[in-house]
């Protein structure tokens, strides 16, 4: 049974025809993910068109992928929805279709952005801090505690409130939706760090300061950045919401002005830009952790295996 | 106050363990008595190996001496010093692996000296020569998790050399070698603490590594840990396990340990039990 045992251990053997190619294993990898994708999606579709065919989904309500995705040029003109209605602006003015779907892809990804790096500074800082000071933890906490269960739609008032429209209020959702529960992750992370981390630490004759700096910040890294990649869907959820309630422009807008006007065709044309937007964030997420994270093994590999 | 005198009439000895006890949780409902009454000399220079059966407290004791817990009962002093803290003087090796994943081999050695702040030459300097002397030149630049278990456990001892240790604590750093690997690795201890000066603690539960290091064993009882004996071995280095002195030494550990191992496991399972 030697040759059964080897076999467990060798490699998953490439694809034959992508072998044949002459590309490097890695790039092969990430095309053969790359394909995979592509026929996922395309299944997907599939399904869709073919009920479409058959006469079961009505194209009047759910338009098939080839009507909603058919027209680009004709979904972009909605996008304009900066200055369209405002007295006194020539439609015709302003920027191009295509123009404006980037210029709302942009607001839109720049508000999760932003929003992101603020939480995540945020709320890492506070957690390390309350750990740090037992006074800050049982002034703080308790309240942090208390409000993290609240549904972000709950802030929405607040955030319209406090900062108006524009792209403040549309960021402040997004700090929101995700600073307590990293808060509270971030704790829990210290709890967990080693005990032999830091009693070397200790026994090197690092003072409190340096354990955290040195030895508590880096091993919470990792999980943290996790946290961060799961929250990262919350945060594009969080941002339609809130600009869905007159920030001005951005995909949630585009959202509302398709529902309101009952355009069916633009609803999936926006949900399938949303899609990809979301899926090119967690990609990006994903090198910025491997770059970051060079230490930690990549454990996916080795459940594939099983 | 009494134990305070100690320190004017004590030798230079390195490690003074007076009535030393520890109950973890103490005061609470699951207050948990692993030593009591602990008695010990550690000379400057000495080998002494802390042999017993699993849970006795042998971790704890070198938990005390490193200055990582504080005992409940009794006085520990180092070179006269009472023990109240962790020191730079004293460096514990630790039952699992303690190396940082997000530094590399030489940032992991020189970790203490980065602590107070030396220049990165210094550093490297002192990395390189601490690793040269557990035979790891090559793994400078390597990360831990691509080392095997045995290298790991070299780097750790490397780690703490580096910190120039008065007194080495060490908890089964080889327990998860393999005999032949473990045989190696003890020798190249004995040649390390003989270079370093420095007086090591060793804990094992194996006898025939007390038996290979030892100048002196302590017996520990069954929880709570007591010192049953202390056995000082006076055969020449390097020893030959298989003469009979080594042999007859192993048959006298082996009886002392017995009893205690049988009542230490009655305990668990009784403890099992409920
Ligand atoms: N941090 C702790 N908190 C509470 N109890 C502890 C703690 N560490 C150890 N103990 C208890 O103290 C007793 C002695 O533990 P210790 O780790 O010192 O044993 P040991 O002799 O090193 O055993 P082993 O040979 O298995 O490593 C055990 O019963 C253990 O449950
Ligand atoms: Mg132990």
């Amino acid at each position: 049974m030697r040759s059964d045992i080897a076999g467990v251990a060798a490699p998953p053997r490439p694809v034959p025809w992508l072998a044949s190619l002459g590309l490097s294993p890695g790039l092969r990898q990430s095309l053969a993910r790359c394909g995979w994708a592509v026929l996922s999606v395309g299944l997907f579709a599939g399904i869709w068109e073919l009920l479409w065919a058959i006469g079961w989904a009505d194209p009047k309500l759910l338009p098939p992928p080839h009507v909603f995705l058919g027209d680009i040029p004709d979904q972009a003109r909605y996008f304009n929805t900066a200055t369209r209605w405002q007295i006194g602006v020539n439609p015709a003015d302003g920027p191009s279709p295509y123009e404006a779907v980037a210029i709302t892809i942009g607001a839109t990804g720049m508000r999760v952005l932003v929003g992101l790096l603020i939480a995540a500074t945020l709320s890492i800082g506070i957690g390390v801090l309350i750990r740090y000071f037992g006074l800050l933890e049982k002034l703080v906490l308790p309240t942090i505690t208390l409000l993290s269960p609240v549904s972000p739609i709950a802030w929405l008032p607040v955030a319209i409130f406090i900062f108006g429209i524009g792209n403040a209020p549309a960021i402040f959702m997004v700090v929101v939706a995700l600073f307590f529960h990293m808060v509270l992750s971030t704790i829990s992370q210290i709890d967990n760090v080693s005990r032999a981390f830091i009693n070397v630490a200790r026994t090197m004759g690092a003072t409190k300061r340096q354990i955290y700096t040195r030895v508590i910040v880096p091993a919470i890294l990792p999980q943290l950045l996790i946290v961060l990649r799961l929250n990262l869907f919350g945060a594009w959820m969080v941002v339609l919401v809130a600009e869905s309630t007159g920030v001005g422009f951005g995909l949630g807008q585009v959202i509302m002005m398709a529902r309101n006007t009952f355009n069916p065709s633009l609803v999936f044309f926006t949900i399938a830009l949303i899609g990809l937007l979301g899926f090119l964030s967690d990609w990006l997420l994903r090198l910025v952790q491997k770059r970051v994270l060079y230490w930690v093994p990549e454990t996916a590999g080795v459940l594939r295996g099983l | 106050m009494a134990s305070d005198s100690y320190a004017d009439w004590s030798s230079q000895d390195a490690v003074v363990c007076r009535g030393v006890g520890k109950t973890w949780a103490a005061g609470t409902a699951r207050a948990h008595e692993a030593l009591r009454g602990i008695d010990l000399d550690v000379a400057p220079g000495e080998f002494v190996v802390l042999l017993g059966p699993s849970g006795c407290g042998k971790s704890t004791l070198l938990y005390l001496i490193a200055g990582l817990e504080r005992q409940t009962a009794g006085r520990i002093w180092a070179f006269r010093d009472p023990v109240e803290g962790p020191s730079p003087d004293r460096s514990l090796i630790f039952q699992e692996t303690s190396l940082f994943p997000w530094l590399t081999v030489w940032q992991n050695v020189s970790f203490g000296l980065s602590i107070r702040g030396a220049p990165e030459a210094e550093r490297r300097a002192v990395a390189r020569e601490a690793l040269a002397r557990v035979g790891l030149s090559e793994a400078m630049d390597k990360r831990p998790d691509e080392l095997s278990g045995g290298m790991r456990q070299r780097v750790a001892v490397a780690r703490a050399l580096a910190m120039r240790p008065k007194v080495l604590l060490m908890d089964e750093p080889f327990a998860a070698l393999d005999v032949q690997t473990r045989a190696k690795m003890q020798d190249f201890l004995l040649d390390v603490w003989r270079d370093s000066g420095a007086s090591v603690l060793f804990v094992t539960h194996h006898i025939d590594e007390a038996v290979a290091l030892a100048d002196r064993v302590v017996v520990f009882t069954a929880r709570p840990g007591r010192i049953k004996s202390i056995i000082p071995v006076t055969l020449p280095r390097p020893r030959d396990p298989f003469a009979p002195e080594s042999e007859a030494l192993r048959r006298l550990l082996t009886e002392e340990l017995k009893g205690e191992v049988d009542r230490a496991f009655a305990e668990q399972e009784a403890l099992a039990a409920g």
